[in-house]
């Protein structure tokens, strides 16, 4: 059976998607039902191929039975694993959020919306678990296209923001696919594992280094590197909240997963970092993107415009830390990966059910969100506290690597673009615990006053339904559980790729 | 030195923070909301004392929960030092919240559910930074009790106590995020270990230089240990209920930091690796500057409150300089000025909380001649006054004679001329409040017969005096494992 999952987790989301979009014909309650069944399915794969790659044993998988270079293989190490199991994780514990969103939101529109909503998944999980550069072109297809629908079902404004993310994203992609254009015409494969044999011997080759130059330039730009930027946080902040619990937190990370899989699969860190002479100019630039998408973070007032710029400075986190090229910054840059989707995860289903319930986006006009929502205030405080990078949050282990990376390489000016955007974002989210939290209740004496006051804030109390409550609490329990785990993760998994 | 497995650090640690959900759940009821609180610190403090013969046999005890990064594990592990601070910390806790329900409920506060709630809290990161096995573990604590005392600082909720709070958490964050974890990542990076060792873990890895800018970068990164400049987070703190100024501006927060600078020169750089390159001198001159500057400061305040900060900021530094001297006596003396001065300061804020309570006064000039209306309170301000000081018959005499022959073993007369300096001076800005209070002729506002705050308020603070004499003549325990903490770095006084 595990020998099978790593093309099963591709196809059963795959045909699950057309299921769903057939049967919401027969009942509208249907597409749930075979989204969750699905999701779960996958979930259970993912986690079954995390403990079997654990200690760096490999899946491989080739589609019909047709071996490379002429068929397409999925090939599952520690990296993939690891990302898939954040995938499929967090579309199962977001279904619950969606649903409700999507009950009042899109009545009617069940159907395509999971749908898309499982389409897209499968397109992340095929880009994550292919072994084929350009399969993996196909894939990134197929998730940017469900995602540009995804992001256009939302407010007025949304349908703008998914063209202007369809017209830069499919540059990036363009770019890509050139880069793997010229890599096929030198090397004759599109096998990650042959590549990675014949591209050392070709390293001075001109057009190798094209290739590799559209490569980084198009995934980067898909990753939205500041100032690739320009198509996220009009797209994340006004695009659906049934969508942006997948959305934002999986698009950017699978990127930079591809970003690390061009690196140490197909061009090997040697040829990446070394030969290239990348890294410095490349950590650098990073370092620049962190503290410009902090400032711009701490220039805007609305949640989500907020949480968008958080994306992109992590963004450069994760480059910056892979460009590193040491271990310590690629394995900063891999559990980050994971960290920053459970972080991001909370953080938007927590802003979401905030800007719903107060009907506001600015932080400036929503006041007394904790005696309101104690649990989604809670859940959103936790993830706040993970991207400021406060132990014992998974964010603190991350940029704990990370930091260590930058000293390791001798770049402390991306150190210090480490350190000074924590404290940016302690300014951007203690600003908004201090606006938003509490009402403005002054400190009052009198008896009566106080007693009004408590008899006010026992009526105020309305959290969001317990389908978002619930995956927003565990999703901060998994924000701590990762980061206790960091340890394990690092000895059983990114220490074998490395 | 034998280690043994159990799991008492962890209950102990975790007491306080079991108690927080019930404390948020019956918020309606104020009285059984207080009795979480009691039924914490009451098991907190008996499980901490259960340790204490175990430490005393010469055990310590160890229990790891998760290897957070690789070969560095969240991991507790008690000794005389990490016991000796969770003692003071866990039984001033039962006091406090006696006294919290007085004055918290007297001034009739709003928010006391989100009060009591994030003392708990506070508490569990006290005792968890107490029984840290090893810097990263103690830097996590470290950071949970910034975080969770600042809803504490910023409780009022105005304009000024949001300025404060933000003054604050800057410098706090400033220091963790900015100063102690890069040098935090460096030495692992260097050695491969975090681990607290008595004999230190920075090798022969590190030049002289880099070993000034890392111990510097620690020194002031733990900021709470209020070392000037990055001191005046402290006074701004002040805005917060006078309970949290006792008990966690005057004991547990601003301790962590003194605790986490002498676990960071004892167990990371080691007292004879900086004894050897002659680096102590630099802490204990950047101390002595703290201590004479903060004391001058304290004579201007007129604000009760704000005069006993900057009388704070100057006893931590005492601490800082008791080790930085790098003496077996000067460590003694340091670690027994945690107990002591732990004990004559939370007496001092609760009497200024009294005087409030009962008053509403907050201003020194204001209360001349408040002895008269309530004797019990001043009564006790005059022996913690004497306590600080460190005059006898109070504990803080012992930990300041403790300070004196560490100077003295240390060859380095000039700071015990500090000492000196600030003991008058002490008496300087302590001794005339006590004076005015009673001995104050002209007519004032207060009454002539005996009028106290209430009794919550009152006994708590007659308690911590009381204890204050009782600790010069029995300093017992924490006298045992302040010699044992200096047994196990030098293997004798």
């Amino acid at each position: 059976m595990i020998h099978q999952l790593p093309g099963l987790i591709v196809i059963v989301p795959l045909l699950a998607s057309l299921a769903a979009a057939a049967s919401g014909w027969v009942n509208r309650k249907y597409p749930f039902i075979i989204a969750f069944l699905a999701l779960s399915f996958t979930a259970y794969a993912s986690v079954s191929m995390l403990i079997y790659t654990a200690g760096g044993n490999v899946l491989t998988y080739h589609m019909a039975g047709w071996a490379p270079p002429v068929g397409i293989s999925y090939k599952i190490d520690g990296l993939n694993a690891l990302v898939l199991t954040a995938i499929q994780i967090i579309a199962l514990i977001n279904l619950p959020v969606s649903n409700s969103y999507v009950k009042y939101g899109f009545e009617k529109k069940e159907a395509p919306f999971y749908g898309l909503y499982l389409l897209f998944i499968t397109g992340l999980t095929g880009i994550t678990a292919t072994e084929d550069a350009f399969n993996l072109y196909v894939l990134l297809e197929v998730s940017s296209l469900t995602g540009y629908a995804l992001i256009g079902m939302g407010n007025t404004r949304s349908p703008f923001a998914a063209l202007n993310y369809l017209i830069i994203g499919t540059i990036g992609a363009s770019l890509y696919l050139l880069g793997v254009g010229y890599i096929y015409i030198k090397t004759g494969t599109l096998n990650m594992t042959e590549m990675s044999l014949m591209l050392p011997l070709l390293k001075d080759s001109s057009t190798i280094i094209m290739a590799f130059c559209l490569c980084v330039a198009g995934i980067l730009t898909k990753a939205a590197l500041f100032p690739m930027h320009g198509w996220l946080p009009g797209a994340y902040s006004n695009g659906p909240n049934a969508s942006m619990g997948i959305i934002a937190p999986l698009t950017t990370k699978v990127m930079i997963y591809v970003l690390i899989r061009l690196g140490i699969s197909i061009f090997g860190v040697e040829l990446f970092i070394e030969s290239f002479s990348l890294s410095n100019f490349m950590v650098n630039f990073c370092a620049i993107a962190i503290i410009a998408a902090a400032l711009k973070a701490l220039y805007h007032t609305k949640l989500k415009k907020i949480l968008s710029y958080i994306i992109i400075m992590e963004v450069g986190y994760m480059a910056g830390g892979f460009f590193l090229g040491n271990s310590d910054g690629t394995t900063g840059a891999i559990i980050h990966i994971i960290n920053d989707a459970a972080m991001t995860f909370c953080l938007f289903i927590a802003a979401g059910a905030i800007t719903s319930k107060f009907l506001e986006e600015d932080i400036r006009n929503i006041r007394g969100i904790f005696e309101k929502m104690p649990f989604t205030s809670l859940a959103f405080a936790g993830g706040a506290l993970a991207v400021i990078g406060i132990p014992p949050t998974c964010g603190f282990f991350s940029k704990w690597y990370l930091i260590k990376g930058g000293f390791g390489a001798g770049q402390y000016l991306f150190a210090g673009a480490l350190i000074f955007s924590s404290f940016i974002n302690a300014v951007i989210f203690f600003r908004i615990f201090e606006k938003s939290f509490f009402s403005d209740k002054g400190h009052h004496k009198t008896p009566e006053n106080h007693q009004a006051q408590n008899i006010n804030t026992n009526e105020q109390i309305s959290e969001a339904p317990l389908s978002i409550v619930i995956p927003l609490v565990s999703s901060l329990g998994l924000i701590i559980f990762l980061g206790l785990m960091t340890g394990k993760i690092v000895e059983n998994y990114i220490i074998h790729l490395i | 030195m034998s280690l043994i497995l159990s799991i008492k650090p962890l209950f102990a640690v975790l007491a306080s923070a079991l108690a927080v959900p019930g404390i948020i759940s019956s918020g309606k009821s104020q009285n059984f909301r207080e009795s979480w609180t009691f039924t914490g610190a009451i098991i907190k403090f008996l499980i901490i004392a259960s340790m204490v013969p175990a430490i005393i046999s010469g055990k310590e005890l160890y229990y790891s929960i998760a290897e957070v990064l690789p070969g560095i594990y969240f991991a507790f592990k008690v000794d005389s030092f990490g016991i000796f601070f969770a003692l003071v910390a866990g039984f001033l806790w039962i006091i406090t919240s006696a006294y919290s329900i007085g004055y918290m409920r007297t001034l009739k506060e709003h928010s006391q559910t989100r009060y009591f709630a994030f003392f708990a809290l506070s508490l569990f990161a006290t005792i968890g930074a107490a029984f840290a096995a090893n810097l990263l573990t103690l830097y996590i604590f470290y950071e949970i009790l910034s975080l969770s005392t600042y809803p504490l600082v910023a409780h009022h909720q105005d304009e000024k106590s949001k300025i404060s709070s933000r003054k604050y958490l800057g410098y706090l964050l400033f220091g963790s995020v900015g100063l102690a974890l890069p040098a935090m990542i460096w030495i692992q990076m260097k050695t491969g270990t975090l681990d607290f060792s008595t004999n230190g873990i920075l090798t022969g890895d590190f030049s002289k230089a880099e070993i000034i800018i890392l111990l510097l970068m620690l020194v002031f990164g733990f900021a709470k240990a209020g070392i000037m400049p990055l001191h005046s987070w402290l006074p701004a703190a002040m805005v917060a209920p006078t309970p949290v100024s006792a008990l966690l501006h005057a004991v547990a927060v601003v301790k962590v930091g003194v605790f986490c600078v002498v676990k960071v020169i004892t167990g990371v750089f080691g007292v004879k690796l900086l004894a050897h390159l002659d680096i102590g001198i630099i802490i204990a001159w950047i101390a002595s500057f703290t201590i004479i500057t903060s004391s001058l400061i304290a004579l201007t305040q007129d604000e009760l409150k704000r005069r006993l900060a900057f009388s704070t900021i100057g006893q931590l530094s005492y601490i800082v300089l008791g080790i930085a001297l790098l003496s077996p006596y000067g460590i003694k003396g340091g670690v027994l000025h945690i107990a002591m001065h732990a004990f004559g300061k939370i007496t001092l804020f609760f009497c200024a909380g009294a005087i409030f309570v009962k008053t509403g006064k907050k201003y020194i000039s204001q209360i001349k001649g408040i002895g008269r209306q309530m004797p019990f309170t001043m009564g006790a301000f005059f022996i913690g006054s004497l306590s600080v000081i460190g005059l006898p018959p109070c504990g803080g005499f012992l930990s300041k004679w403790s300070l004196l022959l560490g100077t003295i073993q240390s060859g380095q007369i000039a700071f015990l001329i500090v000492l000196l300096v600030s003991s008058i001076l002490n008496a300087a800005y302590f001794l005339p409040i006590v004076y005015n209070a009673f001995f104050y002729k002209e007519k004032s506002d207060f009454k002539d017969e005996i009028d106290e705050a209430p009794m919550f308020c009152v006994v708590p603070l007659v308690i911590t005096a009381v204890i204050s004499v009782f600790l010069f003549f029995y300093p017992g325990v924490f006298n045992t494992l302040a010699d044992m903490f200096v047994n196990s770095i030098y293997g004798g006084i």
